[in-house]
């Protein structure tokens, strides 16, 4: 089955595009900070899928042992710092929240607009 | 090995260590001096590897001594010190300059936190244009971004917070775009080093995941390079940041951006696919007509000065994407001069309305009428950084928008059109820039208003040695000119 076997890549396109539709279409900040989760979310999954070798175990040598097929281990450490910066991000953007919500009592993008208008 | 060795490296290292020190710093305006310090000495930085560079060309330093393609390599060659200097220059700069409006803004409890900030952007953005790695450019990229909607965040007012909340939303979308392009060329090549990255696209046999890899990375960096029609974040951000935040931003945080796509694009993409070089011109030279002649008409507009001039900002990308986009080596060095212009331009402009800002303490245009009798410095300094950004003979403006005519020129009855559009553009320049020439000279001072005086001595001098450097690389562009050249020289696979 050909759709099957890309069976991970499907999960990260659909997660992308519903990421990506929440930042779009919502109007509460809050949301929007949780479609952008789920948007990087998706991209942790693709660099995870893309490590696996067939047959291959945990990236660990032991008693010496080279024979056996170890799956890649770089796209992990590399997908570990990407998932730092998304937790400093979130972080980040949730705090920014909290001060627009102390400042305008509010956290639905209409509401906010709508009182600079009038400032 | 000596000193000298470690200057690639130094020139990250420096800012990034000393930004936890300078969280420390308590006592009135040490953190400012720290960072201030700290960014001069980064600049120096810079001009010792630009000599480097000039006697030795272009240098590789593996970072922690793991050679590459393996470790992270710091690959500098006069492109990457072209935006170094960029880079530093305006951070020294904006900090010298912005001391007092900073100490209004910022208040002593919050700066040493805010300066540590600084100093981040700082580091990252030298990171951004020195390093040799797909993966290390993201991080970069992500403290570069992190740390300046700290930067934007502190603005005194309250839309700075919504500026900032959606640059954060738009500038990860950017980011993670950029990172999903770099998985897919790490899927199909097995290499993040770029020199290598290059190299081996050429072997790859199936290549659709490289060509969405394109489409994604390119999409990514114009986010973050504020390309129209994905500019929306970019004017309200420097609208309503901390002025000398301002500055410094509109200088170099995009320019750093687009610095990354052009290498991307020329280095890895463009000499090993096939389709590659009529695609970007399809993409980007509407996009760039668009972006300039929207840009313009939008700040004509514009009674916000600081919003007017972020439009603007929009404005010269296009420019700099135009010459990018045509491909040749005279569009090439007159977008890589751009790149420097604009930041020099842009950098005295932002500064002449931050020393309005101070004394009147408005930005909007009505409040600077008749400012011009109490401030002619300030406001002479304006005028020809006006000038400049139209691209009056003898400012460096001219110098770029000569280059950039004339390479749309080679292209025949299309290029005309072009040319018209660019100059189009730049009479709608005329216009925004008139706007406020005519309010601050030829207005009254309403009566009710407070007295004005010029801003202090310290804030003047930077302001006018930026003004200077505006019409000194106008008359004199030999340096800008040679880095760009040798740069487009490179980046176009051409011996220089």
């Amino acid at each position: 089955m050909a759709i099957l076997a890309y069976f991970n890549y499907w999960v990260f396109a659909v997660l992308l595009v519903i990421g990506l539709y929440a930042v779009i279409a919502k109007t509460n900040l809050v949301k929007q900070l949780i479609g952008l989760s789920i948007f990087q979310g998706a991209v942790f999954l693709l660099y995870i899928s893309m490590n696996k070798v067939e047959g291959g175990t945990a990236p660990i040598f032991l008693n010496g042992n080279t024979e056996r097929i170890f799956s890649n281990p770089l796209p992990q450490v590399l997908i570990l710092t990407a998932i730092v910066v998304g937790i400093a991000t979130t972080a980040l953007g949730l705090a920014v929240v909290v001060r627009i919500r102390e400042e305008y009592g509010s956290v639905e993008e209409d509401d906010i607009k709508a009182q600079d208008v009038g400032s | 090995m000596s000193i000298e060795d470690h200057l690639p490296a130094l020139q990250i290292v420096v800012p990034l260590l000393l930004a936890p020190v300078v969280t420390l710093l308590r006592v009135r305006s040490l953190p400012w001096a720290a960072s201030t310090a700290t960014s001069a000495l980064t600049f120096v930085l810079a001009i010792a590897l630009a000599g480097q560079v000039a006697t030795d060309g272009a240098l590789s330093y593996a970072v922690g001594g793991w050679q590459p393609p393996y470790g992270i390599e710091l690959a500098i060659d006069q492109f990457s010190v072209l935006l170094l200097l960029i880079i530093s220059g305006a951070s020294t700069v904006a900090l010298v300059f912005g001391k007092a409006s900073l100490d209004r803004e910022i208040g002593e409890e919050r700066a040493p936190l805010f300066f540590a900030a600084w100093l981040l952007v700082l580091a990252a953005l030298c990171g951004m244009v020195t390093t040799g790695d797909a993966f290390n450019l993201f991080v970069f990229l992500e403290i570069s971004s992190l740390a300046s909607y700290v930067l934007i965040a502190a603005g005194p007012d309250r839309r700075a917070l919504m500026a900032t909340h959606r640059y954060i939303i738009l500038g990860t979308l950017g980011a993670t775009f950029y990172l999903i392009g770099v998985g897919l060329i790490y899927m199909m090549t097995g290499t993040l080093n770029l020199a290598d990255m290059a190299l081996r696209i050429g072997e790859v046999s199936e290549l659709r995941p490289v060509l969405v890899a394109a489409g994604f990375i390119t999409m990514g960096l114009a986010l973050k390079a504020a390309m129209f029609p994905v500019h929306a974040w970019m004017p309200n951000a420097y609208a309503f940041a901390p002025h000398a935040v301002s500055v410094f931003l509109a200088a170099c945080a995009t320019k750093a951006a687009l610095y990354v796509l052009i290498r991307f694009d020329f280095v890895v993409f463009l000499p090993h696919l096939a389709e590659h070089a009529a695609q970007v011109s399809a993409f980007f030279i509407p996009l760039a007509v668009v972006a300039f002649l929207v840009g313009s008409t939008v700040a004509v507009f514009e009674r916000n000065l600081k919003r007017m001039l972020g439009y603007s900002s929009v404005a010269q990308i296009g420019y700099i994407l135009l010459g990018v986009a045509l491909l040749t080596p005279l569009a090439l060095t007159g977008a890589i001069v751009h790149l420097f212009n604009h930041a020099l331009i842009k950098g005295a402009l932002f500064m002449a309305v931050v020393c309005i800002a101070h004394r009147t303490g408005s930005v909007q245009l009505p409040a600077i009428a008749g400012c011009a009798r109490a401030m002619p410095l300030t406001m002479a300094a304006f005028v020809v950084a006006g000038l400049s950004m139209i691209g009056v003979p003898l400012t460096v403006g001219f110098v770029s928008k000569w280059y950039l005519i004339q390479a749309c020129l080679e292209f025949g009855v299309p290029g005309y059109f072009l040319a018209a559009a660019l100059l189009l553009s730049s009479l709608l320049a005329v216009v925004y820039v008139w706007k406020v020439v005519e309010a601050a000279y030829f207005k009254p001072r309403p009566e009710e208003a407070p007295e004005l005086c010029e801003a202090p001595p310290m804030i003047l001098a930077s302001l006018w040695l930026v003004t200077l450097a505006n019409l000194w690389f106008g008359i004199d562009s030999s340096l800008p000119l040679g880095l760009a050249r040798a740069a487009s020289m490179t980046l176009l696979g051409e011996a220089p």
